[in-house]
């Protein structure tokens, strides 16, 4: 099974990666573009494993990232 | 003194222990601590800092050792990436993000010691200043608002920027925290580098030396 984890960081707390590309933004004409904000997204392939624990014992740290699994039914990337 | 891949300021690390008492290297692939009174968790940038800082070193063999040498009340020091791995272990609150300025910062900084109830302040005087330099991208103190007021109740805050010199917009200005026993200290600034009056301070040294009289006192 393909997997997708989605990482990022809390809601309120600030992420000034997020903040630097927004403010670039206007620049180059992109009008209205707001919250801004970067994460990680780690992709792998695993059966049976326990993604669950994994995203919190080592691919996110809870205390300042949410995660999100994203489960693909088989190998290939429907995108 | 533990050894990570990619850890870079062991060796200044080993020299500062040595002008307060003795040191030697364990690589992070061990796991015997016997004979050690106190284990410092270098800066650098361990495994690379991939996936997040400290996210993997805290992985190690040693830092099972180290924890329970933690929990046996043993002094540990965890100094900028020491700090994070001893975060991202547990054996800290809280959690270090990239500094507001999104820049690496590399200069001396101004500190005030918060807290001398930890085994590497005992003997400092609280608000007393020290100047000691810091090197980092993430050190941005983060921990929920409710941990930072229990934090700061418990007399956890061991070290503050001084006010107009914070460095990375850390919470309330904090540049290093205690567990609740005290034997476990980290901090983003660097006290193996101002250890000799030729880099402009020996402020870094009385850290060490706090540590070495504890230790002789126990």
């Amino acid at each position: 099974m393909k997997v997708r984890v989605l990482i990022r960081p809390k809601p309120g707390i600030l992420d000034p990666q997020g903040k630097a590309i927004e403010r670039a933004l206007p620049a180059l004409g992109f009008e209205g573009i707001e919250e801004v904000r970067v994460g990680r997204l780690v992709e792998l392939e695993a059966d049976g494993a326990d993604l669950e624990a994994l995203c919190e014992r080592l691919l996110a740290n809870t205390l300042i990232e949410d995660f999100e699994i994203v489960r693909f039914a088989d190998r290939t990337d429907p995108a | 003194m533990l050894q990570f891949p990619g850890s870079c300021d062991e060796r200044d690390a080993v020299l500062a222990c040595k002008r307060a008492g003795e040191a030697r290297l364990v690589w992070h692939r061990g796991t015997d601590l016997t004979g050690l009174d106190a284990i410092v968790v270098p800066g650098g940038f361990s495994y690379g800092d991939y996936l997040r800082v400290g996210a993997i070193a805290r992985f190690s063999p040693a830092m099972g050792a180290v924890a329970q040498f933690a929990a046996e009340g043993g002094p540990v020091l965890g100094i900028c990436n020491g700090f994070q791995v001893l975060c991202e272990a547990g054996l800290l609150p809280g959690a270090l993000l990239p500094n507001t300025g999104l820049r690496f910062v590399c200069r001396q900084v101004e500190l005030e010691v918060a807290s001398t109830a930890s085994s590497f302040t005992r003997g400092l005087a609280t608000g007393e200043r020290l100047s000691i330099p810091v090197k980092h991208m993430s050190g941005r103190y983060f921990a929920p608002p409710e941990q930072l007021d229990a934090l700061e109740a418990d007399d956890q805050v061991v070290l503050r920027y001084a006010p107009g010199d914070e460095p990375n917009g850390s919470l309330r200005r904090i540049a290093g925290v205690r567990n609740k026993a005290g034997n476990v200290v980290g901090l983003m600034p660097h006290p193996e580098h101002a250890v000799d009056p030729l880099t402009g301070s020996t402020d870094g040294l009385r850290l060490f030396e706090a540590a070495s009289g504890s230790l002789a006192a126990a």
